[in-house]
């Protein structure tokens, strides 16, 4: 057991604290909106070029090309968030698109996309859910059939975040009709400019419209779009959906939350007593920090495992489960401890804090739900870390 | 950086468990449960055989001169077999003596309790809150009062006692003026007793500038043990309950293959594998004397107990009608967690000291 950092370590710590330090100016705010932003654009290139986003992906396909190092990539997110700077881009595009088309692309895919969505120039959306296929993904129905050089794809996809700004879309698709129903699925990429597809925003419960409907109607898709071959876009799409559990439950997001209720709950009042002297709300916060610290410690036995290449086991399985559900139980915290405060939302009189107590809290719920059902996480739990057998296929009719 | 153990701590780990798997089985532990004393007594000094006994010793007083990380993963172990006897105590002893005793006292007893020629009963539950009027004071080298919940005394030949003041003393066992009347609790893996006082005669540790700071130490490592003894008792329990439901049929299949069943054992699991990552760093944080130590050991013991009442609960559902009765024995696992929740503080009042360490109260 050893914590410390070792002097080379120490070392990259303060270069990246010194680069922070100096391009401050160059950090676009939340004020900078639009995904397309030049300053974000511009901030993003710079951080590519100095080796803080995109850090392990080979300069050919325009990343920074490093050796990967964990222990590097831990500090400069560390270093993000301590500072409380954007950090790199980080689109499903970025973090589920591009590890896949290295993975599993072309030599003329990587060429033609990895280099303009880690610049943010194209920026992408996620096909995977329909209506009749959310926790059974693998039950899609929106069809595909070559005609000529091209696929004619119909159909509808639902959940789809970012459909409206995305110019591109990394897309699952039945091409196989006669297959069984995890081989009978392609994994197609289209511009959302290609004519028959219709866009519905999807408003969601914080109000925000996240999310859209996408409907395809005889869209023409080149055949040289697929990845991989015709149906292994199951295979393809796992190797995704690893890459997006990956990225829910962090753990240092929990602490920063915590951190924030135990300022509010210090801040605010009532009846002129402080929040945070109530001993019922304390206890509340007080278990919440043995979770977030619970949950801190094995993200650094996962690190660990990763350093030696070993599987971190149930350490990882757990943390989109753990994680999500700490996140959301510590908003509802912040919420309860404002009492009737707690409810302002939007733009009312006496808000507090922008109302992103309420929104997180509904928005984590969405996380819950999203990205693996809490119910799928936990059969995963148990089949995959503690042996225990799938549901065994119903009879057939 | 590595958060893992080294191979060393492992080894000793499973030499630890290797051995009580083979000295203290189901059918060994009803039998300590059911009183026959002789068997904490060997395992007491199977323990101190293997080396366990001396980890908190310093090499000079005859230890491994190892660290509360060290001492962790030998109560973990405990706790995974329910196992009876009085290593909690010893090891507690280890720390009041070596942080409260001048250099001859120490020089005198820590040799004796590492190599297990002298055994160790605490009576210091009062420092954590004192209830009924219970509290020991000291007079003129005599002891006066009662103390609550005294571990493992019934086989001592010496208890470690904490005065009003926060002060420790030795006394005999077996001293004039002394009784011991025992606590019956739930859990018969280990000894409870009221210890009164009558003028005792007993030697004050004298090596300490500030009264209260050895006793503190002795509780804020007990409450980690607590934990690490929750942690294996736990996770034996998510072990018999996946088990279980991997043999258990109804309408025609395991058990274990109904997702209402699975999830029950996911969620054990899902709760338990950060627990073990919070003991450990919190240990970790002990030996190192990191700025959260205390505050780490405080979250640990009260995240535990929550956890460990609810392993503690669902693995005996998931054994449904069984896992009620005494046949299987699980509820030496469920007690044993339901007392370590209570021993030196529970939940509510280890949360309010964590509150009250970072400023928030």
């Amino acid at each position: 057991m050893d914590l410390s950092l070792s002097p080379e370590y120490e070392a990259f710590r303060e270069e990246v604290a010194a680069f922070l330090d100096a391009n401050k100016d160059k950090a676009p705010t939340p004020g900078d909106g639009g995904m397309k932003n030049p300053k974000r654009l511009a901030w993003q290139k710079l951080l590519i070029e100095n080796g803080l986003t995109a850090r392990t992906i080979p300069t050919e396909y325009g990343g920074y090309g490093a050796a990967p190092d964990i222990l590097k990539s831990r500090i400069i997110a560390e270093e993000f968030a301590r500072t409380g700077m954007q950090g790199g881009l980080a689109g499903q595009g970025i973090s589920m698109l591009v590890p896949t088309l290295l993975e599993l692309g072309t030599e003329e895919q990587k060429q033609a996309y990895i280099k303009p969505t880690l610049e943010g120039e194209i920026v992408w959306c996620q096909g995977y859910s329909e209506p009749g296929s959310g926790s059974d993904l693998a039950s899609l129905t929106t069809k595909a059939h070559i005609d000529g050089d091209d696929y004619v794809i119909n159909g509808q996809k639902i959940w789809t975040s970012t459909a409206r700004q995305a110019d591109m879309i990394f897309c699952l698709v039945r091409t196989e009709p006669d297959a069984k129903k995890h081989e009978g699925i392609s994994y197609l990429l289209f511009s959302m400019d290609s004519p028959g597809i219709e866009v519905r925003p999807l408003v969601d419960m914080t109000l925000a419209a996240n999310f859209n409907e996408v409907f395809f109607t005889d869209v023409r898709v080149p055949r040289t779009q697929i990845v991989g071959k015709p149906g292994e876009g199951w295979m393809v799409a796992n190797a995704t959906l690893t890459h997006e559990r990956g990225m829910l439950g962090d753990p240092n997001a929990a602490k920063t939350r915590l951190l924030r209720i135990a300022e509010l709950m210090q801040r605010e009042t009532v009846d002129g007593q402080r929040l945070i002297d109530n001993p019922v709300f304390r206890d509340r916060l007080v278990a919440l920090q043995a979770r977030v610290y619970a949950m801190q410690a094995n993200g650094l036995r996962i690190t660990t495992s990763r350093l030696k290449k070993e599987s971190p086991g149930l350490a990882g399985l757990i943390v989109k489960l753990q994680g999500c559900e700490l996140n959301h139980e510590l908003a509802r915290l912040a919420i309860d401890a404002m009492g009737e405060f707690g409810l302002l939302y939007e733009d009312s009189p006496y808000l507090r804090d922008f109302g992103e107590w309420q929104a997180k809290y509904m928005y984590d719920l969405g996380l819950i739900i999203g990205g693996g059902t809490a119910q799928i996480q936990k059969n995963i739990i148990s089949e995959r870390g503690l042996g225990m057998p799938r549901e065994p296929k119903p009879a057939a009719a | 950086m590595e958060f893992a153990l080294s191979d060393d701590q492992r080894m000793f780990q499973d030499s630890v468990k290797g051995f009580l798997d083979e000295a203290a089985p189901l059918d060994t532990v009803r039998k300590a449960a059911g009183g026959d004393a002789a068997i904490p007594a060997a395992l007491s000094k199977g323990l101190t055989d293997l080396g366990a006994t001396q980890i908190l010793a310093s090499e000079d007083h005859g230890g491994l001169g190892l660290g509360l990380l060290d001492a962790v993963l030998v109560q973990e172990a405990l706790g995974a077999a329910v196992a009876p006897g009085d290593h909690l105590s010893a090891a507690l002893a280890l720390i009041g003596i070596a942080s409260a005793g001048a250099a001859e006292q120490q020089a005198v007893w820590l040799p004796k309790i590492a190599s297990g020629e002298v055994r160790f009963g605490v009576a210091v539950k009062e420092r954590t809150g004192a209830r009924d009027g219970a509290g020991v004071s000291s007079d003129d080298g005599k002891l006066t009062g009662k103390s609550l919940f005294a571990l493992d005394t019934s086989q001592a030949t010496h208890i470690l006692v904490c005065d009003t003041e926060g002060r420790l003393h030795i006394a005999e066992a077996s001293a004039s003026g002394l009784t011991r009347n025992t606590l019956t609790t739930i859990d018969k893996t280990r000894d409870y007793a009221e210890l009164v006082f009558d003028k005792v005669a007993a030697t004050a540790l004298a090596g300490e500038n500030e009264p209260g700071l050895a006793a503190d130490k002795m509780i804020s490592a007990g409450r980690l043990l607590l934990a690490a003894d929750t942690l294996g008792a736990a996770q034996t329990m998510l072990d018999k309950a996946v088990a279980y439901a991997l043999e258990r049929k109804q309408f025609n299949r395991v058990i274990g293959s109904f997702q209402s069943v699975k999830h029950l054992c996911a969620e054990m699991a899902a709760h338990l594998e950060p627990a073990r990552a919070l003991v450990w760093h919190a240990a970790h944080a002990k030996d190192k004397d990191m700025e959260e130590a205390e505050i780490m050991v405080l979250l640990a013991k009260s995240h535990l107990a929550e956890i460990g009442a609810f392993i503690a609960r669902t693995a005996t559902e998931v054994h449904g009608g069984m896992g009620f009765t005494d046949l299987l024995g699980l509820h030496y696992w469920f007690k044993r967690i339901g007392a370590n929740r209570q021993l030196f503080g529970g939940p509510e009042q280890l949360r309010d000291e964590a509150a009250r360490l970072q400023g928030w109260a």
